[in-house]
Order: structure tokens, then sequence, then C-alpha cells
């Protein structure tokens, strides 16, 4: 390869907004921040539980600190943003599992309508315990 | 592993990526890895038009079938052209080839037990045609390619144009090529030279061939002296789309679709093909031979009863009667092309058709171990003409040639560079004054545009050397095409870039177009009798006595063209009729 | 006869710095695909456009473009599509420009290599005179994998690509796929190395847009995380397994 050439050679840079630049790069993009969500939801959950472990007094407190309109705020946001974290996954789940029943493939929409089942499943039987 | 430093030097050169290339690249380097050898193409190997093959590649593995079948069905199929000495083992090693290429990872179409299927192709008398759905030559491409690029002695040169064959003494040793991203021009000096350069179907205006299918390596050959073969034989396929040229693979008509013109009606019963049956009956009305198919086209038009287009005449290829799954499973390529190109769904719509160019079955004349008749030269492929095609090729009878002459390209140019001796000194005056022409070539400031020509002569072939040709169409075109070539060598090529001039490839491409459509026509309008591919109007029949025999076009020192004649092998079939659908 | 403009970008190394667009009208045709009107501004036109092209049937994989900022074969877009226009067309991005639309694409070919893209197999059982059996259904296991005709649209969509031009890439990783799955193959472990490292499968952020370029349904997206899991299955298998069993 001549070297005059490839310096030559036109490099195309990758802007600093491409993310912007096409709704499906926005949706992943969107995907990937989102587990901040699930992070959070995880640390919140360690808080609670050294609530519990350090008696009732700082249990109270801790439900009094989520009651807080700003926290509640946090908290729905936080679920908004898990929910689609959740569903962007599912999306893209049949793509990557293959599932075979019977020598033919599992059809992407079952398997994701499966998903979805098992998901309303687990968080119905939670709504029960609360609730109950 | 691709670019190679100045003036390089290897064991065997080969000119062309394709099928028939790759093959005989892992030929060599199987023949003696020690060997170094080089495959140069102007186009990414896995670009090459074997990509485009859809329908199949025949070889005899069905229980009920046997070689001497496949064999008769080709020399019949031929019109008695072939060389039954090359037809013979061509199909005992064809069903070789295949296995290889499985082995090698092909994914071709099973039965449910997992045996390879086969399917019935035209003018063959058992189902033996090997198939990949649709995609077969794009599976075996793609199949080879991946496999050659285990073998390290392979050097490659992609998107490297050859323009010379440089012959020292009557030996062929090395080319002279253009890299194209740089436009560097190099010698590629070798003990022996592989020409697989593919078919020349762009010389037409309407051809299923892709745009790089411009008959370069018969041009390489041509012009340092080896003779071209039965360069008259063209063959039109029946079934193209209209306006792009794409073409309808003949397994359609083999999974059941009927070929109807603008009454519905299956109009080759009356060109003596059979009686129209509701299943498919092999050698028999749409699984009949391409030659007489297009014919049948060209009467039904003059009978008026084809239909109108703004693209001339078509009839209906009807696949709905098929039905949606069967289509899907054997066909997809069929229904994607009609759906992105034609807007059309073969499983709801008539699909408009029309004969096209398809395939060359002249070419380089070799032996059967694939040498031409210059020292160092080999030849496989559609580039070459063994022949096994005669006057007529066998759709799917092809991709196995270009596996098995391939293959003997392979081997026989290794033996020769292990036993050749050095290259002497002259060929570097030559390359020199190669490199001379080609500064000129990209300096000039022709007044007359390249694609005016290339049109021009398109036009001249399709007029007098078509379906149906007549010695005063064809003089005519000796002239035309004197002429094109005088305006060509004054031609500009309006690009003077180094960087990837795609104006100077078509430059040199309409060059070799214009000598191979020079020996098409010349050997047409030398040939006084119809056989096969070649139809008379002026000597409607076959004539063995004259004709039983392969014209070998010369080129002469002025650029005239010389027709001499070799006889045809025949071992084990005498000339017959050709019978088909009774 | 109704007209589209084209904007067309160039890029004459040897005479300019920058790239540049420059704008032809041509016809628009109901049949005609951004190819066929490339080829009217180079027969008509302006005979210095250079780009590739081969088979225009959308196999043999050369023509690929960024029309309207989407990676597309030319072949296969047609201008009605577009109109009224006008209709941008630039080279694959994410690759280096060697002229006008061609791009550079030797980074790929070597990655092709690299992943072995043959069959590996102990021959020495095998009877060269018959077939290796393999059923429908284990042919469906790789069949579309096997569908990738190297167009490049899938590399020039990738953003990870893109952002580093290291990781493997699509297509490359769709073709080991295409062998490590194929019941007549056994180099699955051969070709984990390259699989599995940072500029392999885990290069891939799951971003999914390599399977909406495709032209050919390949799904590479699909292939890179079946990939992941075996590269991951066989990574636990490594840390919690004497080799004997694994
Ligand atoms: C649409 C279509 C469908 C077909 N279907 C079938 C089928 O079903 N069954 C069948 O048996 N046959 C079929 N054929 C025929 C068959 O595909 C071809 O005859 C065969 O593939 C030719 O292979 P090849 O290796 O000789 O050449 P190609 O595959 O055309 O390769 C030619 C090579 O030469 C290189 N080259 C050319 N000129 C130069 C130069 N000057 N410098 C450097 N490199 C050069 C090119 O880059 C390329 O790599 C079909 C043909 C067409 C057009």
């Amino acid at each position: 390869m001549t070297t005059g050439l490839w310096q030559r050679l036109h490099r195309q840079r990758v802007p600093l907004l491409w993310w912007t630049s096409r709704r499906t790069y926005l949706l992943f993009v969107l995907r990937e921040l989102t587990s901040v969500a699930v992070v959070w939801f995880v640390v919140y959950l360690l808080l609670l539980v050294r609530a519990v472990g350090a008696g009732p007094g700082e249990y109270e407190r801790f439900l009094d600190w989520s009651a807080r309109p700003w926290m509640v705020a946090i908290n729905a946001l936080a679920l908004a943003l898990a929910v689609l974290h959740t569903i962007t996954w599912f999306m893209v789940t049949p793509q990557a599992m293959v599932l075979k029943v019977r020598g033919h493939r599992v059809p992407g929409l079952v398997l994701a309508g499966a998903l979805y089942v098992a998901w309303f499943a687990v968080s119905a039987v939670i709504l029960l315990l609360v609730l109950s | 592993m691709t670019a190679p430093d100045a003036a390089s030097a290897h064991d065997v050169v080969i000119v062309g990526g394709g099928g028939a290339g790759l093959r005989a690249a892992i030929a060599v380097a199987e023949a003696d890895p020690r060997l170094s050898v080089a495959v140069v193409s102007k186009v990414y190997p896995m670009r090459s038009h074997t990509v485009s093959a859809e329908g199949g590649a025949a070889a005899a593995i069905a229980a009920e079938d046997s070689f001497d079948e496949h064999a008769y069905d080709t020399v019949s199929g031929g019109d008695w052209l072939c060389d039954q000495d090359a037809v013979e083992l061509f199909v005992h090693e064809a069903r070789a080839e295949l296995l290889r290429l499985e082995h090698w990872g092909c994914p071709w179409s099973r039965t449910p037990d997992g045996h390879v299927a086969v399917r019935a192709f035209g003018g063959m008398k058992k189902m033996r045609t090997w198939f990949a759905a649709d995609k077969t030559g794009f599976h075996l491409l793609h199949t080879l390619f991946q496999t050659s690029l285990k073998y390290r002695p392979v050097t490659r040169y992609d998107e490297w144009y050859a323009t010379r064959l440089l012959v020292d003494d009557g030996r062929v040793c090395g080319v002279v090529a253009i890299e194209l991203m740089t436009g560097r021009i190099e010698t590629i000096a070798a003990k022996a030279v592989v020409l697989a350069t593919g078919g020349g179907g762009r010389v037409f205006p309407f051809t299923t061939n892709a745009n790089i299918c411009t008959g370069d390596g018969m041009a390489l050959a041509y012009r340092a002296g080896a003779p071209l073969k039965d360069m008259e034989f063209v063959q039109y396929h029946p079934t193209g789309l209209p306006f792009t040229g794409i073409l309808i693979t003949e397994a359609a008509r083999a999974e059941g679709g009927w070929l109807l013109n603008k009454d519905g009606y299956r109009y080759l019963q009356d060109y003596d093909l059979g009686t129209p049956t509701p299943e498919p009956v092999l050698r028999s009305m749409e699984l009949g031979p391409r030659d007489r198919l297009s014919q049948a086209f060209v009467h039904e038009a003059a009978k008026g009863r084809t239909i109108d287009t703004q693209y001339g005449p078509v009839v209906h290829l009807d696949l709905r009667h098929l039905g949606a799954e069967k289509i899907e499973a054997k066909l997809p390529m069929v229904r994607e092309l009609c759906r992105d190109y034609e807007r059309i769904d073969p499983v709801r719509d008539l699909v408009p058709v029309r004969p096209v160019v398809h395939y060359m079955m002249g070419g380089v004349h070799t032996d059967v171990l694939a040498a031409a008749p210059l020292d160092g030269l080999f030849a496989a492929g559609e580039t070459a003409c063994v022949s096994i095609n005669g006057a007529n090729r066998l759709g799917s009878n092809s991709l196995p040639e270009i596996l098995v002459f391939g293959a003997r390209a392979g081997a026989a140019a290794a033996a020769y560079a292990m036993e050749a001796p050095p290259i002497g000194a002259a060929v570097t005056a030559q390359a020199a004054d190669e490199t001379r022409r080609l500064e000129r070539l990209l300096a000039s400031d022709g007044s007359e545009s390249v694609a005016a020509i290339r049109t021009a002569m398109q036009h001249t072939l399709e007029g007098a050397a078509g379906i149906y040709r007549d010695s005063d169409t064809l003089a005519k075109a000796v002239d035309t095409l004197r002429e094109l070539q005088e305006r060509a060598a004054v031609a500009g090529v309006g690009d003077r870039s180094r960087t990837f001039n795609t104006q100077l490839v078509g430059a040199l491409e309409l060059a070799a177009m214009l000598d191979i459509a020079e020996s098409i026509v010349h050997s047409a309008l030398r040939r006084e009798e119809s056989r096969g591919a070649h139809q008379r109007t002026d000597f409607p029949a076959r004539d063995d006595v004259r004709f039983l025999a392969h014209s070998m076009a010369y080129r002469e020192a002025d650029g005239g063209c010389r027709i001499e004649y070799q006889p045809v092998t025949v071992t084990r079939w005498p000339p017959g009729e050709r019978v088909y659908g009774r | 006869m109704k007209e589209i403009t084209l904007r067309v970008f160039r890029y004459r190394p040897e005479t300019e710095a920058e790239p540049t667009f420059q704008e032809y009208a041509v016809p628009l045709r109901d049949d005609w695909a951004v190819l066929d009107a490339l080829n009217y501004v180079k027969e008509e036109i302006d005979p210095t456009l250079s780009y590739r092209w081969s088979c225009r049937m959308g196999i043999c994989g050369s023509c690929g473009m960024t029309v309207n900022g989407d990676p597309k074969l030319s072949c296969g877009t047609f201008l009605v599509d577009h109109a009224p226009g006008p209709i941008t067309v630039e080279p694959l991005r994410n690759f280096p420009v060697i002229r006008d639309l061609v791009i550079e694409m030797t980074d790929f070919m070597q990655k092709l290599g690299a992943v072995q893209p043959w069959i590996i197999r102990d021959e020495s059982d095998d009877d060269p005179h018959t077939e290796l059996l393999q059923t429908p259904s284990e042919m469906d296991d790789y069949k579309r994998y096997s569908m990738c005709i190297n167009c490049m649209l899938c590399y020039s969509a990738c953003p990870v690509y893109g952002l580093d031009s290291k990781f493997i890439g699509p297509a490359a990783i769709a073709l080991a796929q295409r062998y490590n799955l194929d019941s007549r193959d056994e180099g699955q472990e051969e070709r984990l190395d390259v699989l599995s490292d940072d500029e392999g499968v885990w290069g891939c952020t799951f971003v999914g847009e390599c399977t909406r370029a495709c032209p050919k349904g390949v799904d590479p997206a699909g292939a890179i995380q079946r990939a992941k899991l075996i590269a991951a299955n066989e990574a636990v298998k490594a840390f919690l397994l004497p080799r004997w069993v694994r």
C-alpha cells in the first residue's frame, strides 16, 4: 500500500451527539442510562434492610424519609425508568434467546409474551403480599 | 495478506477470484504448500459474478441416475458440439467436487433424512441439480472464499485489474496489473498464469451478467496469441426480468412454473417441446433446453402473441399455483427479486419475462487439463472453452464446470510451475511498454466517450448476434465493430485521477469487449449452419459435414480476426437428433 | 420527464483536502434505483464520479451507500420512495473514504479471516465419497447467519464500530456463529479466543441497529448475543470444572 494514499484517506468522524441522530440510537442510549434506576432501587433496598436491622426507631425514620414528596418523586421517576428499561430489554430478548420446541424455533412474540406474563405474575404476587 | 511489494513474483498467478479462480488457488496450495500462489481480482473475490448463480449445480448422485445419462444430456443439449472426452471426465469429477464443497461447509438443501437434495433442471433427464435454495452461487462462492482464507500460501491482490499477459518467446510469465486504490501499475511475474475471469455478457445491452462481466481474460489471451473457441455460441436465458435483465432462475420452472403467452396459453407445446401436463416433466415443455425456449419466444413474438411493454415484448411466468409455502422454501430469492426489483409478488402475480443474454459457451481454447495452447497459460470457468458446453450449455452445468476445471487448472499450473525454468528478463521491457501505454491512456484527451461507444457496440451485437442471425447483418456488424475499434482508440478516459479510477477501468473493459465482440461476429458469420444457440435464418439446418467442428478465432497482427476449425471429439455418442418432450 | 436532485458526496484526494457535495438533476423514473441514477450521472453528466457496483441484484454486496442517512444497497433503493427529493448519497459511515462513494474495507477482510470462517473438524474418519449428513432442522440452526453478503451495511450502522474500529463487528461475529452452529463443525473452541476478547462479542452493547440495517435478514445482533452466552458459559466452566469434565 502506498503510504501517501493512506494519509489521503478521508476519515469520517463520529459526531459528538451521534445518539440523537436516530430514534433507535436514542432508545438504545435510554436503555443503557435507565439502568441507573435499577441501581437506585438496589441502593434503596439496602437502606431499607439497614433501617430494619437497626430497630423500630430507625425503621420509622426511614418510612418518614421515604414519604417526603421529593423522595416519592424520585421513586416514581425511577419506577418509570425501570419499567422502560425492562420493556426495552424484553423487546430484544427474543433476538438473543433461541428456544426450540420439537425442532421448531419458538416465535419471538411468544417468547416476549411469556416474559411479560412472568413479569406480571411476579408483580401480582408481590402486590398481594404488600396488600395483605 | 493483501498488499505485496513492488514487482512481486509468484509460482502461479490466477487472474480472477470467482468460483474457478478460488478453486484453482486452493488446488495449487494443496498440490504443494511451498508454492506461492496469487489471486488477482478486479473486485473482492466474494463479489465475483459466481455469487449471482441461483438455480443449482449438476452432478449425478441420485440412486436412479448415472454418469452416462448426465453425459448424454450434456452432449445432446450442446447439439453435439461438446468434446465428449471432456464431458465424460467432467460428469465423474463433478460429483467429487460438489461433495468436497459439502465437506467445506456449503449449505446444500437437504432431504428430511439429511442427504443432499436434487431438483429437476432444463434439458436434464434425471433430477441431478444440487441446490442451496435458489442462492446456489452465493453459497458456493462464499464457502470457497471463506475456505480459501485458511490456505496461507495464497496471496490476494483484491481490486487489482490485470491489463496484459506478459509473453516471452511463446511462454506466458506473468501479468501487468493496476492496483485500483492507488493507481499503481505493477508487474506480477509468475511461472504459470491461470485465467479465470468469467464471462462477457456485457457485450450485449440486455444481460443477466454483472457489470464486471466484460470478457477481460478472453481478450488478454486473444491478444497474446491464444485462440478463442466457439465464440458465436451465446446463450439466451428464456426468463429475465424486463429492464434490469435480472435472472429468474430455471429452478422456477423446474419447481413447476409455466410459461404463458398473452392468451394464458402454454405456447411451448407449439414448438415441438412436448404436451403440457400440470406437473413438470423432465426434458419437456418448460424444462426444454434454453436455446429452444428462447427461439420459441421469438416466434411467439412474431405471431403477435406476446405482451407489449415499454421494454419490448414479454411473456408471463406463472408460479401462482405453486403456493406461498413452496415458493418460500425453494425459490425465496425469486420472490425477493420480484418484490424488490419488479414490485410484484409471484405468489399472486404473473411475472413478466423475456429472453436475456446469459452465458458464453465459447472462450479461451483449452485441453482437458485446462491448458491453453501457450506455454504456461491455463484457463478455467466461463472464460475458458474446453468444451463441455458445445453449442448450448445446460443450466446447472456451469457451477460444477468452474469447480472441476478450476481444480484441474490449479493442479496443472502447479505441476508446470514446479518444472518450469526461471523467467527471462524480456518481460521487464514488455512491462515497461505496457506501463507507458496505460499512462498515455490516462492522460489522453479524447473527444469520444467510452459510454457512447459501449452502447453502440452493445446494440450492434444485439442486432447481429442475437437469437437469430443472418449473413447481411453479421457482415455489417463486422464493419461497424471495426469503426468502433477506431473510435475507441481515440476515446478519452475523462478522469485523470490515480485513485480508484473507474473510468480507466471502463475504458480497458471496453477495449476487451470490442475484441471479443469481433471474435463473436466473425465466428458467427463463418458458421453457415444452425446449431444450438447459433441460429442462422439463411442456413436453418445443422450441417455436420462442414461444421461438426470448433471455430477457432485468432487475432491477426493488424487486429483482424482469422477463423480456423478444429474437429469435435466424439467418443460414444454419434451426432443425432435432439429430441425433447417426445 | 420529472426530475429529482441527487446530492452526492464527493471527495477527490488528489485535489481536495475536504469532501464536498455536488448536486445532479436526474430523471425521476418509476423503476430507477439510486444506482441507476448514479450510472446516469456517470454516463451522461460527470464521468469522474466513482462508486462500486456489480450485480445490481442485491447479492454481490458492492454498492452499499448511505442514502438519506440510512445504510442501503443502492441497487435496491428506489428513487420514487424518496421523491420529491433531494436524495443525499454518501459513502457508508464508519469507514475511511478512498474517493467519492468508495470506502476502504481491508479492516473487515482481516477480521473475517481472524474468526476462522471455515469448517474446522477432524476429517480422518470422513468418507470423501459421501456427504456429511445434516437434517433440514440442523441446517436451520445456522442458515440465517450464512446469508451474509459482506455488504458492510451493519458496520456502517454500528455505533460501537464507529467509536472504536477495533471492535470485530457484526458480520464477522455472525459468520463465526454461522460455523459454530453448523453440525459439521467442531471449531467453536478455537474461534472462542477471538470472540471472547474485549474487542470481540463483549464490545457489543446490543444496539441492534446492525440487524435493522441488514438487507438479507442475517440478524447479527442476535448472533452476537448468542455468542456471548457461549463465551460466558465456557468461561464459567473453565473457572469451575477440572479440564477432564469440560
Ligand atoms: C444470474 C446468473 C445465474 C446463474 N445461475 C447458474 C446456475 O444456477 N447454475 C450454473 O451452473 N451456472 C449458473 N450461472 C453461470 C455461472 O454462474 C457462471 O458461469 C460462473 O459462475 C462463472 O464463474 P467464473 O469463476 O468463471 O467467473 P466469475 O465468478 O465471473 O469470476 C470472474 C473473476 O475474474 C475477475 N476478473 C475479471 N477480469 C479481471 C481483470 N481484468 N483483472 C483482474 N480480475 C479480473 C473478477 O474480479 C472475478 O473475480 C449463472 C450465471 C448468471 C449470470
